[in-house]
């Protein structure tokens, strides 16, 4: 009956119900959106590093994030092909530039020059033209969420960048961006030719490793053998990105951060309300505590109150949170809302009414039960 | 204990009945330091089973002082209490409460019962708090609530019910988990003439169950007639006690005499 209890003093005072939901509901919009930002900023931040075909990346020496990589010389990728246990090496280059839209103005861009035979990363999602149209001879591949960005309307149209003409042969979706510059797919070619750069530079060698072969072996002898340069596991140039750009950014924290008051807010106003609906029904825990229930009795009661108010909170606030989602998806920084996080955001909805309950539990225990003969 | 018997009419001695709730040398001080009261002076007192004993006195006699601590929910300063053969001697709070799930039942002045729930529902959480749930919990319910006339209310909500019929239901959830000791706090205090002595009726119909004793703290003067034994208490001690005719005198019997007193 503790639940039964529970439900009919909760639904008792609808307007008290109504003040904790919208609590709940606000704490788990606002907690739902600043962690749907953090996981769509980290998915945009290691998407490419994601995406790239490759075990090992070699790099300059202090690269901080997938989008400012240094140069380095193209001996380096010998090096590395001559390296017992790798297959391949793949050049990836990338650079920041100028795009000049069509109609005058320009806007920052990265360019990812790689040739899509070498299977090193491939633009994915291709929803208009085809990957091997960058072939052509001033081909692009741009996303077509960035389309305005860009000044242009689709395929054909022609833009330039650091001067030189390019057209847009084909368009992905879902390739995106959280520095906000678009991502330009092109040939390793071209993207020498646009960003001005000596044949003999690269940005990243994709090392693709021979079947077999131990990375951490490879590695120290990549290491070895080009000590200018980085050499990173996937894992590791995925979680070097996003310190960069999350944390040290302040960019990560800020979201992190709002979450944390997200849930603060919460708890308090759950605290507030169910201390409160306790308060009201003080009498009736004290006769329950003179017929003889024993503290953890009460505890239940509290703690079903608290568990059907996150239930109800979370699922108007989830609500919220998959519409707002939803309707982020074409915007510079979408929220991701996925089952982890819903499962997570749930996990959260409850330790924060459990925390809630603490001080209307404490009040209840400091109950003398013999007020039941003062009324 | 200073201890008169003043001799209404008085019954035989019978065959000595089972004592359900003995305190000895009750002694009870409220609050610290200079404001600290001896509410209870070395109360003595038994309660036997198959009996309604009434407990009566003044305001600030220390009538509900000695109910708390008979109920289990205060612990006396000293003395010793026996509550169907377990002593309350150096219980904790848990473990009183669990004395008080096995042992008593309480009626309240103001019924305390939870507006959210029915009747049948205020009834079984006595039952609840102990741990017995389920279907036959439900059928001791009803079958409490029909003892008590109410068969006909189980759903009924307290805002629903005359205070008289909330107090049956008050009364219904006491006796649902056959307690060995039945603790009234003014029962009738907040009921008018007829549903008072309804409520008294029930309580002393109750008390004739010989495995039971119920105690009614009261000031009420029209309870009287319902009681075995009656407990006066003043300034925290016991200073009369009266032991009535075995015969308790029903309602309609005092209606009768009522009505003969009124024509002569």
């Amino acid at each position: 009956m503790t639940f039964t209890l529970a439900f009919r003093n909760l639904f008792h005072d609808r307007i008290r119900l109504a003040v904790t939901l919208v609590g709940i509901l606000f704490s788990i919009v606002l907690v739902a959106v600043q962690l749907g930002l953090y996981l769509g900023a980290r998915s945009m931040i290691i998407s490419m590093i994601e995406r790239a075909d490759g075990d090992l990346w070699v790099m300059a020496y202090g690269t901080k994030n997938f989008e400012e990589g240094q140069n380095i010389d193209v001996r380096e990728r010998y090096s590395a092909l001559a390296t017992p246990g790798v297959a391949r090496v793949v050049p990836l280059i990338v650079s920041f530039s100028d795009w000049r839209k069509p109609q005058g103005g320009t806007t920052l861009v990265v360019v990812i020059g790689t040739d899509a035979e070498d299977r090193g990363l491939v633009p994915w999602g291709v929803v208009d033209g085809e990957v091997s149209g960058l072939g052509a001879g001033d081909a692009v591949m741009v996303d077509k969420s960035y389309l305005a960005d860009l000044g242009i309307g689709g395929i054909g149209d022609t833009a330039e960048i650091n001067g030189t003409r390019v057209r847009v042969t084909g368009l992905t979706e879902g390739i995106r961006s959280f520095t906000v510059s678009p991502y330009v797919f092109t040939t390793l070619a071209r993207s020498r030719a646009l960003l001005g750069m000596p044949s003999d530079r690269f940005t990243y060698g994709l090392v693709k490793l021979q079947p077999g072969a131990n990375a951490e072996t490879v590695r120290a002898a990549l290491k070895a053998r080009s000590p200018n340069t980085e050499v990173l596991t996937k894992a590791e140039f995925r979680q070097r990105s996003l310190n960069h750009w999350l944390f040290a950014t302040g960019a990560g924290i800020a979201l992190i951060g709002g979450a944390v008051l997200g849930l603060v807010v919460g708890t308090v106003i759950v605290a507030q309300t169910l201390y409160s609906s306790t308060k009201d029904h003080l009498n009736e825990f004290a006769t329950l505590r003179a017929l003889g229930s024993s503290s953890g009795y009460i505890h239940r009661v509290i703690l079903a109150q608290a568990g059907l108010s996150a239930v109800l909170g979370y699922s108007l606030g989830m609500m919220i949170a998959l519409t707002i989602a939803v309707l982020s998806e074409r915007t510079a920084l979408p929220i991701l809302m996925t089952p982890g996080l819903a499962g997570v955001l749930l996990a959260l909805t409850l330790a924060m009414c459990a925390v809630s309950a603490v001080s209307a539990i404490g009040k209840v225990m400091r109950i003398d039960p013999a007020m039941v003969f003062s009324r | 204990m200073t201890t008169t018997t003043t001799a209404t009419p008085t019954a035989p001695p019978a065959a000595p009945a089972k004592v359900m709730l003995d305190a000895t040398n009750v002694i009870k001080e409220l609050g610290f330091g200079p404001v600290k009261v001896r509410a209870l002076k070395g109360v003595n007192l038994k309660l036997n089973a198959g009996e309604l004993t009434l407990l009566m006195g003044p305001s600030g006699s220390g009538k509900t002082t000695l109910l708390s601590i008979l109920g289990c929910i205060m612990t006396p300063t000293s003395g010793r209490l026996v509550v169907a053969g377990d002593s309350t001697d150096g219980l904790n709070a848990e473990e009183l409460a669990d004395l008080r799930r096995r042992h008593i039942g309480f009626v309240f002045q103001s019924y305390n019962l939870f507006p959210t729930l029915t009747a049948e529902e205020n009834v079984r959480i006595a039952l609840d708090v102990r741990g017995e749930k389920g279907s036959e919990a439900k059928i001791r319910s009803q079958r409490a609530l029909q003892q008590v006339g109410l068969g006909h209310k189980l759903k009924s909500y307290p805002k629903n019910m005359s205070g008289g019929e909330q107090q049956r239901v008050a009364v219904a959830r006491a006796i649902v988990a056959s307690p060995s000791v039945i603790l009234a706090d003014e029962p009738t205090a907040a009921l008018d003439s007829e549903n008072g002595l309804a409520v008294m009726q029930l309580l002393s119909e109750i008390a004739k169950d010989k495995s039971r004793a119920v105690l009614a703290v009261t000031h009420d003067p029209r309870t009287i007639p319902f009681a075995n034994r009656i407990l006066r208490i003043e300034d925290g001690h016991i200073v009369g006690e009266e032991r009535r005719a075995e015969g308790v005198e029903t309602v309609h019997e005092l209606a009768r005499t009522r009505k003969r007193k009124a024509n002569a």
